[in-house]
């Protein structure tokens, strides 16, 4: 008899696609709007990117230990770099060490593997940390740095160094000095304050040697928030090269842009001057971001095209509401969580026709 | 050739989702075709198609012909088997054949005498005067089964029943699995015999026109079939774009007509038969030539072998030796598949014989034939996009591997086609179609074991009731009896009380003996009932051996990935 042969189930070929691969196209599709944000607002953003990633490294590695999981191919994997990115990304540039670490630590510990680690959260753990950091530090979590060409004392590499690890500042200087109201909170207190759209642009939308001179941290930026449009502008394209690269689906962040364009059109149609434009809503805060890498996250998004359409459609929805109505400035957080708990019915309900299941 | 002749005017459709994966068919394509040497030895499985296994009609010792029936076909849904070669019957017995189980099974061995003598053979000179019915026969006889791969007997389909109109003969020369040509090889050589076959198969159905459909990587088979056809009516080659599975029977249909063929229907129901293009020329071969189906067309492929090609192989020759025919040096393969690369299964051993269905052998290296560490499923959909029945693999797959058998139907498991696209993009390598696989055996097994509890209940119930009966009826026997004696007594009064005691002790005397059998009678029953369950049992435990189609198949997929975690 000739000699025997390993058998294996079919098929015997794969593509050469991996977990690590999807994860670093996500990683290298943020670049464009990583460098616009250190650009626009400093170099906080790259020491909170970089301690992020270590913190979630050491919490995986701890977490996979403890669980009794292979630590080469997980820590491989890419995802919880992915997620302490995504984190850094959504926190104040100028955010104490301690911020990084518990936020991190929370959603890579309890967010991902208390629920069974890659592929068994229901919710998105960057999107746990932000928010268990937002309703517990509301001081920290609010601290945030006007674009660096209106701030009166810009940081360097090494201060911002020094204030993220030791909480020291230049002489003279205190972080309430530093920081401004994003400009979604800037509109939010103005319109609370009873002002009309029109009011505060004319008072914050001066151009920006007017603003500089008199010490105005502008709303209004040409089509978005002030800075922030670039950065979500930057998001953009790489949200579209991961669709171009079929890393995500084009369905989530469509519907969740057209829904939220939707809902503000409606509100700026009827009353112009109590509900901000369609544009400013897509290009502030973390629209753009959350639309193409946050609720995008597979793991925790619907998975059939009709259920991603229904997904993206509430996240947008829910942003507006939370963003015009509720509490917070800004609510993609908070929309890609209540919709993460909507996945299993959605999964259940929209179901594509299977071929030869003619109606 | 320009790349406008790969063009048709035809409109065509296009299935959900699909996959490219390397071709890998210009290694094999590029020699000629080779007839392969006459073996010593065949070994002719019993069992090479859908169906019956064929009953041997001849004993060990019998010298037989070439092409001489060995083997009669089984019921309706079976096929004979023939001699490849003129030689002697030297056993007739189980030998190990390419099956995903790994078992053996009933095999006629032939000694080849090297003669290679024919039998005669019976041409039909005149096809169109023959009724459909006596075609089929005719094509039954010469134990002709479906060539592409699953090897359902050809009458069977050349015969929709019913009175079903047949509008549409598709001739199937997709071959859409990467590295498999030899349907391209016979395309190229044999253009005309397939024609031939194609217009037999065409008579039988009264189809209205037929398609020869050809993956547009095949310029050349195009051509040739192009030029076959020239001057036929009702006949279109039709170049479809490259795309696998689009090979798979429905999906071609679709392809081709629009036409979307209904889950647990065949494609008959919507007017259109499908045939590959091997089996029609085998049917040429049948008709005009006598010839029963005795050898095929086999690709001999993967960097497992120094000069990949296609052999012109008798049944029966071992796979083995066609390997080393073609400069294949079996202590460097590290995998066998019969078939293709994403739909084939791989083999534990090499000495296996060609069978009806083998259109490929295909050896791979080490480094061709990866094992991955499957990760967890991070529900990317690039599955649900792959997949050409639209099912949502994802899903399908977290529930059966927690057991949720009802979720997984509700899901459509049972749509599952097992083509593999998507385990071929699973970026987490996780074993998809294995799955998938093994939740269909576990879903038989428990309908069966349902089953045989159902006509166990059953049968203990109807037992119950018989006993409740026959009890009721003792009771109400009794019932009259002392009804009787009671009126008996107050007739005859005292002076008979003697002579009623006596009656009464006999009546008594013959219940008891009633109640004795009644009881041995309850007893036998028991007995039997204890003695079924146990038959059950077999039948469960034979069941279980017929879906485990795969070795690997009985160990839960689980331990398949940490096996390949293991290795990686």
């Amino acid at each position: 008899m000739s000699r025997l042969f390993r058998t294996a189930t079919s098929p015997h070929v794969t593509t050469s696609n991996s977990v690590t691969r999807v994860m670093m196209t996500v990683f290298l599709a943020l670049i464009p709007g990583i460098a616009t944000y250190v650009w626009l607002f400093g170099w906080g953003v790259v020491i909170n990117i970089l301690f992020a990633i270590l913190v979630a490294l050491v919490c995986e590695g701890g977490m996979l230990w403890l669980r009794k999981r292979p630590l080469k191919p997980f820590l491989s994997d890419g995802s919880a770099v992915v997620t302490a990115t995504l984190l850094a990304l959504t926190i104040p540039p100028l955010s104490p060490w301690w911020i990084t670490l518990i936020g991190v630590g929370f959603a890579i510990i309890v967010g991902k593997h208390l629920y069974g680690g890659l592929g068994y959260n229901p919710f998105n753990p960057a999107m746990l940390g932000y928010v268990l950091l937002l309703v517990s530090f509301p001081r920290e979590m609010t601290s945030w740095l006007p674009v660096i060409t209106f701030s009166q004392h810009p940081l360097d590499f090494t201060q911002s160094l020094s204030y993220i690890l030791g909480g020291h500042l230049p002489p003279g200087l205190t972080i309430d000095a530093l920081s401004e109201a994003t400009p979604l909170d800037s509109l939010k207190n103005n319109l609370r304050q009873g002002n009309t759209i029109a009011e505060i642009r004319a008072q914050l939308g001066l151009d920006d040697a007017t603003s500089r001179m008199l010490s105005i941290i502008p709303i209004f930026g040409n089509f978005g928030g002030k800075g922030w449009e670039w950065v979500n502008f930057a998001y953009l394209l790489g949200g579209l090269f991961l669709i171009w690269r079929r890393i995500i689906g084009w369905q989530i962040p469509v519907a969740m842009l057209a829904s939220l364009a939707g809902m503000s059109l409606i509100f700026y149609g009827v009353n112009g001057n109590a509900y901000v434009s369609p544009m400013f809503h897509l290009f502030a805060g973390a629209t753009m971001l959350g639309a193409f890498f946050i609720a995008t996250d597979p793991v925790t998004a619907a998975t059939s095209v009709q259920g991603r359409l229904v997904y993206g459609a509430g996240i947008g929805i829910l942003v507006y509401i939370i963003r015009v109505w509720g509490g917070y400035p800004d609510a993609v957080a908070f929309s890609v969580l209540l919709m993460n708990m909507t996945v299993p019915l959605i999964d259940a309900r929209f179901k594509p026709r299977v071929f030869g299941h003619l109606k | 050739m320009t790349d406008a002749d790969l063009f048709s005017t035809r409109r065509l459709w296009r299935f959900h989702g699909g996959v490219h994966p390397p071709q890998h068919k210009r290694e094999s394509n590029d020699q000629p075709v080779l007839k392969a040497e006459l073996p010593g030895r065949l070994t002719l499985p019993l069992h090479q198609h859908i169906g019956a296994p064929a009953e041997p009609i001849v004993e060990v010792g019998d010298l037989v012909l070439k092409g001489q029936r060995i083997a009669k076909a089984k019921g309706y849904v079976s096929a004979p088997l023939h001699a490849p070669t003129s030689g002697r019957i030297i056993d007739i017995g189980d030998y190990p054949v390419p099956h995903p189980s790994g078992l053996s099974a009933p095999c006629i061995v032939i000694e080849a005498d090297g003669e290679d003598r024919w039998i005669d053979r019976e041409p039909i000179a005149d096809y169109l005067s023959l009724e459909p019915s006596e075609l089929r026969n005719r094509i039954r006889d010469a134990g002709i089964v479906g060539l592409g791969g699953a090897g359902f007997p050809s009458y069977i389909k050349m015969n929709p029943g019913g009175g079903k109109v047949i509008e549409t003969l598709i001739l199937n020369g997709a071959e859409c699995e990467p590295y498999i040509t030899c349907d391209d090889a016979l395309m190229r050589r044999q253009a005309d015999e397939i024609i031939g076959g194609m217009n037999i198969v065409r008579h039988a159905l009264q189809a209205r026109e037929c398609l020869i459909a050809i993956e547009d990587n095949k310029p050349e088979a195009i051509a040739a079939m192009r030029a076959a056809i020239e001057g036929m009516e009702g006949v279109e080659v039709v170049p479809v774009p490259t795309l696998y599975p689009e090979g798979g029977e429905k999906q071609l249909v679709k392809v081709l007509t629009g036409k979307e063929v209904p889950t647990d229907s065949l494609c008959a129901s919507v007017g259109v038969v499908g045939t590959n293009v091997g089996t029609a020329a085998a049917v040429y071969h049948a008709v005009h030539h006598g010839t029963p189906l005795i050898s095929r067309l086999v690709t001999i492929t993967g960097d497992g072998v120094g000069r990949p090609r296609n052999l012109e192989v008798l049944i029966g020759t071992r796979m083995d030796e066609l390997i080393t025919s073609c400069l294949g040096d079996l202590a460097k393969i590290e995998r066998i598949i019969m078939g293709g690369p994403m739909m084939g299964f791989s083999m534990s051993r090499a000495d296996l014989p060609v069978i009806k269905t083998t259109n490929c052998v295909l050896a791979l290296h080490r480094e061709s034939a990866p094992t991955h560490t499957a990760m967890p499923c991070i529900r990317c959909g690039a599955c649900a996009d792959s997949c050409p029945i639209n099912l949502l693999p994802q899903q399908i797959y977290w529930y059966s591997k927690f057991r949720d058998l009802e979720r997984v139907q509700e899901y459509n498991l049972f749509d599952c086609i097992e083509c593999g696209c998507c385990s071929y993009v699973c970026p987490s390598h996780i074993p998809l179609v294995h799955y998938f696989r093994y939740a269909k055996g576990d879903i038989w097994i428990k309908e069966r074991e349902k089953e045989k509890a159902d006509l166990a209940r059953r049968r203990h119930d109807s037992r119950q009731a018989r006993i409740e009966r026959e009890k009721a009826e003792a009771a109400a026997l009794r019932a009259q009896k002392r009804a009787a004696l009671e009126a008996s007594k107050a007739a005859a009064g005292a002076a008979d009380t003697r002579k009623t005691e006596v009656e009464a002790a006999m009546k008594r005397a013959e219940s008891r003996r009633q109640a004795a059998m009644d009881q041995a009678e309850t007893q036998r029953q028991k007995a039997q009932a204890r003695v079924r369950p146990d038959a059950a049992k077999d039948e469960v435990k034979e069941a279980l051996k017929a879906t485990k189609e795969t070795p690997s198949a009985e160990q839960p997929p689980e331990q398949q990935a940490g096996n390949e975690e293991k290795d990686a």
